[in-house]
């Protein structure tokens, strides 16, 4: 997948996992790069049961609507977000999985599966609680997305002034996601 | 030229109407909106501003009522059920002359409704937002970029004007985010010699009101105020027209449900169709203008709309019976797809013989 393809994402997990965060990092990387895209979270009543989800769009067109349906990419770290989401991923798609948290990841065999134990490589190398950001860099090792330096400077755009201090560990963990 | 920045539609909202000059801001929580509120009550107090998070929607809109007569740039900021209880404030508001914004970031209704992004206070906030012969300039913005520029513009039409202003928006407006370019910082107002503001006896004493107990007076004034309501028709409709000047299948829809309806007339024009899009920005005043200049090649006209067809009728008084005008769309916080517009172009455009 080019730096250009349009690419149509959703990423799920458990609340307090930091999926919109992961989410809002891929999409400044697009804006970074002059691309149209969008980001869209989940604010129904799935969310109070404790899933967040939400759908990042890359493209070159303007973007119609945002909530994404069939995702080229999905990013599970959950089990309930693989369950729900797999089969909706068009064929010759592609998922990236938390294979710390995530057990079964079911009979497809029309998309790529980059099954990973992003959770346990987060807490071995002191980045507990960085997972989602970890995925982002697995996803990135598996596309190409976009351009490797704008990831890193979406780190430092979406990491907020009062967790400034959290950038570093934040590209420690794009950086193991990438080598995995 | 501010740099492009990645935001929720809910905080260019409001980070727009501060570069706006607005400085007093009077809201009660509601999803899908609270985004607005709460990043008003992180900005405004460093703008030198007032947040107030009233004891209820119907306070709110009177402190806004209250802010707008000593001549202030007010906004407040609800959802569908909040807007309902705001609207005997809007009315006095119209019944006042007084220049306001409300922001209506729509979910399903009617009643308690959903939680999900609707546009089912269409026909509420084109025609009767309000009791009384009265009209709310009204402004469907569809991407992140057009909440923050009709929030900045909005001011100004309503202190031209001297009317109420609505940003009628919706759930996904609201929540999702898009790069946008935010306006240039302005803390210059116009100058307001109705507000009833101190002058030390320098003249006579200013009055805003809305009760006139004289039939010919409240008359006199409804008539002075359609006056302005026509200039407003004549000068401020605002559209998007997208591949529509050969279109035989015109595809009508605005905000958010604009965004699939573009997207369905594009796969239209690649399966050989020729369809097209118009997408009003102001839903009051209705953009005809728009439409008139479709009629030569339209063989029919679609609506498209997060509702049961409330736009169709207003397409239809456009229209004037020369082409036929069919609905689609879903209600409740449905998102229609591309594919289900797409589906009915072509279902119209064999129909039509196009």
């Amino acid at each position: 997948m080019a730096p250009t393809t349009k690419r149509d994402i959703i990423l799920a997990g458990f609340g307090g996992q930091g999926i919109l965060f992961a989410g809002k990092l891929i999409a400044y990387a697009g804006l970074l790069e002059g691309r149209e895209v969008s980001w869209l979270p989940s604010y129904g009543p799935e969310m109070r049961g404790g899933t967040a989800n939400c759908s990042v769009c890359l493209a070159d067109e303007p973007i119609g609507s945002p909530l994404v349906l069939a995702p080229h990419v999905l990013v599970a770290l959950n089990q309930p977000s693989f369950d729900k989401f797999a089969h909706d991923i068009v064929p010759g798609g592609l998922a990236v999985v938390d294979s710390s948290l995530v057990r079964q990841t079911g009979e497809r065999t029309d998309i790529a599966l980059h099954a990973f134990p992003a959770t346990k490589l987060a807490e071995e190398a002191g980045l507990k609680g960085l997972a989602n950001v970890v995925s982002v860099g697995k996803l990135f090792a598996e596309t190409g997305f976009c351009r490797e330096e704008s990831l890193f400077v979406a780190v430092e755009k979406c990491v907020s002034a009062a967790k400034a201090a959290l950038i570093e560990d934040n590209k420690k963990a794009l950086k193991l996601g990438m080598g995995s | 030229m501010s740099e492009k920045v990645l935001m929720k539609g809910n905080e260019a909202l409001a980070e727009s109407a501060l570069r706006a000059g607005c400085r007093f801001f009077f809201g009660y929580p509601i999803t899908p909106q609270t985004e607005l509120a709460a990043y008003m009550s992180k900005r405004m107090p460093k703008e030198g501003g007032t947040f107030l998070q009233a004891e209820s929607e119907i306070a709110a809109i009177n402190m806004v009522y209250g802010a707008a007569s000593a001549g202030a740039r007010v906004m407040t900021s609800s959802s569908s059920p909040g807007i309902s209880l705001k609207s005997e404030g809007i009315s006095y508001m119209a019944g006042a002359d007084l220049p306001g914004v409300i922001i209506n970031v729509q979910r399903g209704g009617p009643g308690l409704g959903g939680i999900q992004p609707s546009q089912a206070d269409y026909l509420q906030a084109t025609r009767a937002l309000g009791h009384g012969d009265s009209h709310v300039v009204v402004y469907a913005p569809s991407t992140v970029q057009e909440m923050a520029d009709y929030a900045y513009s909005a001011f100004d039409v309503a202190d031209k004007y001297r009317t109420p202003v609505m940003i009628l928006a919706d759930g996904m407006l609201g929540q999702m985010m898009e790069p946008v370019v935010l306006p240039e910082p302005k803390d210059t107002a116009p100058e307001k010699p109705w507000a009833t503001v101190g002058h030390a006896h320098a003249r006579a004493h200013n009055v805003v009101n809305s009760l006139f107990l004289v039939a010919d007076k409240l008359e006199q004034k409804i008539q002075e105020r359609f006056v302005r309501y026509e200039a407003i028709q004549r000068d401020e409709q605002r559209f998007e027209a997208f591949m529509a000047d050969d279109a035989e299948i015109v595809v009508l829809a605005f905000g958010a449900s604009a965004r699939i309806a573009r997207s369905a007339v594009a796969s239209a024009r690649e399966a050989g169709i020729k369809a097209g899009l118009i997408r009003p920005i102001t839903l009051w005043p209705f953009p005809t203008s728009a439409i008139e200049g479709t009629i030569p090649t339209a063989k029919a006209y679609l609506s498209v709309e997060m509702n049961m067809g409330q736009m169709v009728n207003d397409i239809r008084l456009a229209v004037l019976g020369r082409a036929p005008v069919e609905f689609f769309g879903h209600t409740g916080g449905v998102i229609p797809t591309p594919q289900e517009v797409l589906v009915k172009i072509k279902e119209m455009h064999r129909k039509a013989g196009a």
